[in-house]
């Protein structure tokens, strides 16, 4: 099977104020047609923006290198024009937060009309009918009469469902989810994550799912990489991963996701610490040791010393770890 | 210990919305006639969706603003007589933490400034013994004088942010505090740490806690008692792992399968998952024109003609636990624990039905164990 979407050695970098920030750095990973691949991480991990470089999303001070090939077509040195032509008709993406993502001046109906003659040569009416049946994709109930409501008329869940209608509108090979659920409700959290998949069945397509949450993962997503300070740490199947967790931050960020079987006031175990400073003076090499070092239960001397490669074991499981974890599911680490 | 720190009853709180571009205007019901107790050292949980009404419960608590009926009693005094002077001191001893660290913070105040405020207010009037009550409060909440007493919030990360807030809360010697989704946009990590800060302080200092959340994963490991809020009324309550244990509403049955889990196996087939729920069918209706009699009877999969006509109110259902209140014409019985977490719990059914067909349940295709049940309910409640 060919993929979708293959990243390679994708790397970003910025230079504030004469400092070197390695916001992603060295990321691979593929995705194939009809597959769902979560990238997880905690804010400031790299995973939003390691997305917005493939969608040429981030500012002009950010330096990006490395290889992004979608369908074929290398993405990465792009010119604004080209990268435009991919954007909605390959490549799509959905945000956080849809209320800012739509025109509140705009009806809801006219938006995704305008975005779809934006890329194919049809006529008003034709962009009108097919915003109404990619309205009936969604689910939206009584589309002809949401065609012409504002988006203050929405609640969240609905305006998501707009805004994946609005991404599906040109049929993308690849959607770009980036914590697409994270501001809604649990409930309509899931009605929109069954959407997605229900609809990814239905269409064929390839999502790449960004988040934080690693029981969205689990229940989702078909492979997993996970990011620690811009660097993938941890790369399986999801079964694979979430089954035989390997490396320390996994499982650290595994024991404190909030579970309906644990016992009321027992303490949840934690790390201390926080993620590494990415920041470094020009011309000097991102920090020498494991970047989970200073909070890892299990670093020793070479941990601090030497930097760990993400390498695959024979069963498709990739870490970056010099003491992986014995792998009995979710063993967790830390102290309490 | 005979008396509640704080009784709720009858609340109700309603707002006047004007139609506006479309939305019909009409009269908000927010909050329709609440009660509820905490205990001292209890920490109770009360869990919705968007528009349950969960926030504006706090903030009648508070009398900010007050409600438009009801009774709100805290160490036995009624707060809705207080005014002025005499609510100020009652509401000290009742104190918030809200959701976005950063926006409750004010920006341009030091960390010390921001946490002596509520000293200065309770009459801490020397200098030194204000530094030394915020060096205390800083280090009971992890953060220390020296380190972090001089930086602004933009300074700080989102964790630290919350734990000056925290700080601040306690700087009043409050009784009750009540955490408005505190956790809820925090990473993962700094959830974990910031809910064990708030579980040792309740140890500690022998505090109470309204916890409300939209996540029943979120509240598990600190409640003792959880409220299931649905269109401004209780929907269940109860001792925490009764509810999590043997929900007895269809709403809480909700919230649990929706949350997303880790254990192997739980992806949904694809074909099921193409069965999405349109819209209408999986949001709540509007809280200025709620359905007629049971609220949640427009996405019940177990309602029927009666829901439409009588308010259920909260009852302790046949076979329940003690404290175990459900407002449900037709409860999950309180049989054996259902196995939750299996497979077909999260696969979606067909299409559900409105109102109509008693035999809705099974074919939701939940797990078999709550099927059973159900069915059982329905039958003997049919004679």
């Amino acid at each position: 099977m060919t993929a979708v979407l293959e990243v390679r050695e994708l790397s970003v970098r910025y230079r504030p104020r004469g400092r070197v920030v390695h916001a992603v750095d060295s990321l691979s990973y593929s995705v194939g047609a009809g597959r769902t691949v979560a990238i997880i991480g905690e804010s400031g991990s790299g995973k939003t923006a390691s997305s917005r470089a493939i969608m040429g999303l981030l500012p002009r001070s950010a330096q990006v290198s490395g290889s992004a090939v979608l369908n074929g077509i290398e993405l990465i040195g792009l010119g604004a024009r080209e990268l435009r032509r991919h954007r909605g008709h390959d490549v799509a993406m959905i945000f956080q937060d849809p209320a800012r993502s739509l025109n509140p001046t705009m009806r809801v109906g006219p938006q995704i009309a305008e975005a779809i003659r934006a890329h194919r040569p049809i006529s008003r009416a034709a962009a009108r009918e097919r915003a109404i049946e990619l309205f009936r994709l969604v689910r939206l109930s009584a589309p002809e009469q949401r065609y012409s409501e504002y988006p203050h008329q929405f609640s969240g869940g609905m305006r998501q469902r707009v805004m994946i209608a609005m991404a599906l509108s040109c049929s993308p090979r690849l959607l770009i989810a980036d914590e697409a659920t994270t501001a809604l409700d649990v409930t309509t959290q899931a009605q929109i994550m069954r959407l997605l998949t229900g609809l990814q069945a239905q269409l064929g397509m390839a999502i790449l799912m960004i988040s934080h949450d690693l029981g969205l993962a689990a229940s989702f997503a078909d492979d997993v990489v996970v990011m620690y300070a811009g660097r993938a740490v941890e790369r399986a199947p999801a079964r694979e991963l979430f089954g035989n967790v390997r490396m320390p931050y996994t499982s650290a960020l595994l024991g404190a996701v909030p579970r309906l079987d644990r016992a009321a006031h027992t303490p949840l175990p934690v790390i201390g610490g926080r993620p590494p400073v990415l920041s470094a003076p020009p011309g000097s090499a991102p920090s020498a040791g494991c970047p989970f070092a200073a909070r890892c239960p299990r670093a020793d001397d070479r941990c601090e010393r030497e930097r760990p490669e993400l390498a695959e074991d024979e069963a498709g499981h990739a870490y970056a770890c010099w003491h992986p974890l014995a792998g009995s599911s979710h063993e967790i680490s830390g102290e309490a | 210990m005979t008396e509640p720190l704080l009784a709720v009853r009858d609340l109700v709180q309603e707002f006047t919305v004007r139609g506006q571009g479309g939305v019909r205007g009409g009269v908000l019901q927010a909050v329709s006639g609440v009660g509820l107790d905490i205990w001292p050292g209890e920490t109770l949980s009360v869990v919705g969706e968007t528009g349950s009404g969960k926030s504006t419960l706090a903030r009648s608590i508070m009398q900010a603003p007050p409600p438009k009926s009801g009774e709100v009693t805290f160490r036995g005094v009624t707060l809705g007589t207080l005014r002025g002077a005499a609510l100020r001191d009652a509401r000290r001893s009742i104190q918030m933490i809200f959701q976005d660290p950063y926006t409750s913070l004010d920006p341009l105040w030091p960390v010390a400034r921001i946490v002596a405020e509520p000293l200065i207010a309770a009459g801490v009037s020397d200098r030194g013994e204000r530094r030394r009550r915020v060096g205390e409060l800083l280090e009971q909440v992890g953060l220390d004088l020296g380190a972090h007493g001089r930086r602004r919030a933009r300074e700080l990360s989102g964790g630290q942010c919350q734990r000056v807030a925290i700080a601040r809360a306690l700087a009043a010697s409050p009784a009750l505090i009540i955490a408005d989704e505190a956790v809820s946009s925090l990473d993962v990590l700094v959830q974990a740490q910031v809910l064990n800060l708030l579980e040792g302080l309740r140890t500690s200092l022998g505090l109470s806690y309204l916890f409300i959340a939209h996540d029943l994963a979120l509240v598990k490991q600190v409640s003792d008692r959880v409220a299931v809020m649905y269109l401004g009324r209780l929907c269940e309550v109860g001792p925490a792992d009764e509810v999590y244990a043997r929900p007895r509403h269809p709403y809480t049955v909700e919230l649990l399968d929706a949350v997303p889990r880790i254990e192997q196996g739980e992806r949904p087939a694809r074909d099921a998952a193409a069965d999405a729920l349109a819209d209408a069918a999986a949001e709540a209706p509007s809280p200025v024109h709620p359905p007629s009699g049971c609220r949640f009877r427009t996405r019940c999969p177990r309602a029927q003609a009666r829901c439409a006509q009588e308010t259920p109110l909260l009852a302790p259902g046949q076979g329940a636990a003690s404290g175990h209140l459900v407002a449900c014409h037709f409860p999950i019985a309180a049989g054996p624990e259902p196995e939750r977490g299996h497979p077909t719990a999260r696969a979606p059914g067909p299409e559900r039905g409105r109102a109509a067909e008693p035999a809705a349940g099974p074919e939701r295709g939940r797990a078999p164990a709550t099927n059973t049940a159900a069915t059982k309910t329905i039958a003997s409640d049919s004679k």
